[in-house]
């Protein structure tokens, strides 16, 4: 019993000790939590490489993260979040400005990758996502149609390929009720030029920019499965994957499926390519995923903390999983996977607009889209009822007097 | 029994009770009408974000929260009044929407669109399962002493299955080219999509709920069927009833307590109805009055939430409810009083 205890504890010593890929080694305890995708998977793998470090990855990250870093010690010292799930922590003063950091060990690090609040960075971006239009290839060359740039064009595709009857919906789109469907309206809405809000955060949709991105979801719907509006980006990319859709606005950390030998029926058929544009802008919103580090932490954890996460977002971690994601990091190479995701952005595509109001405006589109789409309810009415609804909540919220 | 030992006997429960129901329902109750707020300022703030080829940067004004010297964001608690009901309830709205387009237009508020789908649920469901339990209780009571084991495991089954597993299991069979689907596509010889309008929805979820309950009321109408005094049945054989009439003469009569014992906790677990909600991922066609309290309860990506809506949306719940028990509470209360 005893040398089984001794093997035992040897074999985990060894298995903390596993620094070899890790230019730092830790002696902190650390702990990290974020989201649970393919690209934190690989970053947190590579900075438990440096030793004492546990990562949580876990898809409710945005509930726990607030309360977890307002303990004092921060629970986690080190944090993943995007645009939006910034915003609380921002707001409670719960993560730490990192400019001495960044000077100190992260001279290698990019501008870009440095998100800045009032001049003062507060996160490291290590990847960016975003929808864009993803095809067909060979759909589209059989029937000769060129490839869609707008909404227009898609549209006449669509009809094309249903006429042609290759398969069994020409649109997929990821309609589901609730924060999906928010989002889709943001993307058009954006596309149009809109602005979200007016002085003092009140709603800004009921317009004919509003209209003009219902519109075109509506347009989009006449092609796509009856049920769009239980469709998530899983079940989108498993519609191209069994070759059931031709054309769909799909999340750029979606592109490696399409290639998936063990799943996808379509490999090196579906093509990547820029999000239709909308009047002004692509239809589309720019996200960033990225680290950041708690205040309730010492100078020296938060040092420690840094470093281990420079380790994690190193060039050899992106060499090894280039494809996990559009990274920031040096040392990624644009496949043919990325192409979307880097035309949308050339071609001018809006950062997602996080902050508190957008946070109840993404809500309330998402409950209330729906009732124009299934016909309730006509365009005006539909927006205007989503501003009545975010009012409520915003005047509840203490962001509207 | 003296006070002493009743006391002793029941203090610990009373204590729970206290401690887990009555106190939490309380603090639901003040939070209905009170609003906790950040105290927002407005700033002027230069934000930047990844951008190709260069970095994306736009000043904008925010508002931010103001913190106290400790860094915690100062809230202010304030008093409502009923402000809180009146949002979840939107009469107002809702009184205008009736006069200019009738009842139906009901359906485009929140609360009312979930009040309609949590009554019909909850009214159409209640026959059912009092029927499929008692007619499973009869199955079970009549098989052969052989099979009857593995029958009461087979019929109990269902009950056993944790409902958001069931509700996504079902889902799955009829979602898209599901199992089911495919097959009710291939009898109709037609394309069938059962989640791309509200009332196939509705009715899976009631099927589902129906399933997934009806053992219950069966195992407790089969403990029932046990306790039929035998002379009475017998009687009746002889008198010339038929199976009918003794069933509706002698059995029902005395399965009574029990039917409506089974039809209080169906009211109150079917008023709740929410998991078929997720399970099903219908919100863009019918919710529930409980999903409503749930919406209201969860955090949106910026980390706001509805507590004082959610807490006035969980009163007007369990207020709906206590309305709902009334005529069956009042029933039992007669009994009760004529049995004395």
């Amino acid at each position: 019993m005893f040398k089984k205890l001794a093997l035992a504890g040897a074999l985990s010593v060894m298995t903390t000790g596993a620094w070899a890929a890790c230019a730092y080694e830790n002696t902190t305890p650390l702990k990290s939590l974020s989201a649970g995708f393919e690209a934190w998977k690989a970053v947190t793998d590579a900075m438990a490489e440096c030793g004492n470090f546990q990562a949580s990855l876990d898809q409710e990250f945005r509930e726990k993260q607030p309360e977890a870093f307002a303990a004092k010690p921060a629970l986690y010292q080190i944090g993943g979040v995007a645009n939006s799930t910034m915003v609380p922590l921002l707001n409670a003063g719960t993560i730490r400005p990192l400019d001495d950091l960044v000077a100190k060990y992260g001279q290698h690090l990019k501008p870009n990758q440095l998100i800045k609040v009032d001049g003062k960075i507060y996160a490291i971006a290590m990847m960016v996502n975003l929808q864009h239009l993803m095809y067909r290839e060979d759909i589209l060359n059989d029937l000769g149609i060129a490839v869609p740039t707008t909404y227009a064009e898609m549209l006449d595709a669509a009809a094309k390929i249903k006429e042609a009857g290759v398969v069994d919906y020409p649109i997929g789109g990821t309609f589901k009720t609730g924060w999906n469907l928010g989002e889709e309206f943001i993307n058009n809405f954006l596309g149009e030029g809109g602005e979200f809000f007016t002085d003092g955060n009140m709603p800004n949709i009921n317009n004919e920019k509003g209209v003009a991105a219902l519109e075109v979801m509506k347009a989009l719907t006449e092609y796509m499965d009856p049920e769009y509006l239980v469709s998530d980006s899983t079940y989108v990319q498993q519609q191209f994957q069994q070759g059931k859709i031709a054309m769909a606005n799909l999340w750029a950390s979606r592109a490696a499926a399409m290639d998936d030998e063990a799943e996808s029926q379509v490999v090196g058929k579906v093509v990547m390519a820029a999000a239709p544009m909308g009047s002004e802008r692509p239809a589309s919103s720019l996200w960033w995923d990225g680290v950041v580090f708690a205040t309730n932490m010492t100078d020296e954890v938060a040092e420690a903390a840094f470093q281990v996460a420079m380790e994690g977002m190193d060039t050899e971690m992106v060499k090894a999983n280039n494809d996990a994601a559009v990274w920031l990091i040096d040392g990624f190479e644009a496949g043919r996977l990325a192409q979307g995701a880097y035309e949308t952005a050339q071609k001018g595509a809006a950062p997602y607009p996080g902050s508190g109001p957008m946070g109840i405006m993404h809500t309330v589109l998402g409950n209330g889209i729906s009732d124009y789409l299934t016909g309730a309810k006509d365009a005006a009415t539909t927006l205007a009822d989503i501003e009545a609804a975010y009012i409520t909540a915003a005047k509840e919220s203490g962001l509207v007097q | 029994m003296n006070f002493k030992t009743f006391a002793a006997f029941v203090g610990p429960s009373v204590f729970m009770m206290l401690l887990f129901i009555a106190l939490p329902l309380a603090s639901v109750l003040k939070q209905s009408f009170y609003v906790t707020q950040p105290i927002y300022e407005t700033v002027e703030v230069e934000s930047c974000s990844p951008g190709f080829p260069e970095q994306i940067c736009v000043t904008e004004r925010k508002s931010v929260p103001k913190l106290d010297e400790d860094g915690k964001i100062v809230e202010v608690t304030t008093y409502v009044g009923l402000q809180s009901y009146r949002n979840v309830l939107e009469l107002e709205r809702a009184w205008n929407a009736v006069k200019r387009d009738g009842l139906m237009a009901l359906q485009s508020i929140d609360f009312w669109k979930a009040l309609r789908f949590t009554l019909t649920f909850t009214l159409i469901t209640l026959p059912l399962v009092l029927g499929f339990g008692l007619g499973i209780a009869l199955m079970i009571n009549n098989a052969s002493q052989a099979i009857k084991g593995p029958v009461i495991f087979i019929s109990l089954l269902p009950f056993i299955i944790t409902p958001v597993i069931g509700a996504l299991s079902i889902n799955w069979l009829f979602r898209g080219d599901g199992i089911l689907t495919a097959f009710i596509e291939w009898y109709l010889q037609r394309d069938v999509s059962m989640f791309a309008q509200a009332w196939t929805i509705e009715v899976l979820i009631m099927l589902y709920r129906v399933w997934h309950v009806a053992p219950f009321a069966a195992i407790v109408f089969y403990a029932g069927l046990q306790t039929v005094n035998s002379d009475a049945l017998e009687s009746a054989v002889i008198d010339g009833a038929s199976r009918w009439q003794r069933m509706k003469y002698v059995v029902i009569p005395h399965l009574m307590p029990l039917i409506i014992f089974i039809s209080m906790i169906h009211l109150m677990d079917a008023y709740r109805v929410f998991e078929e909600i997720v399970g099903f991922s219908s919100q863009g066609y019918v919710i529930s009055l409980q999903w409503l309290t749930y919406d209201f309860l969860v955090p949106d990506q910026a980390g706001n939430r509805s507590i004082s809506r959610a807490s006035a949306s969980a009163m007007l719940t369990m207020i709906g409810i206590a309305i709902l028990l009334v005529p069956l509470l009042r029933r039992t209360w007669q009994d009760h009083k004529g049995g004395h």
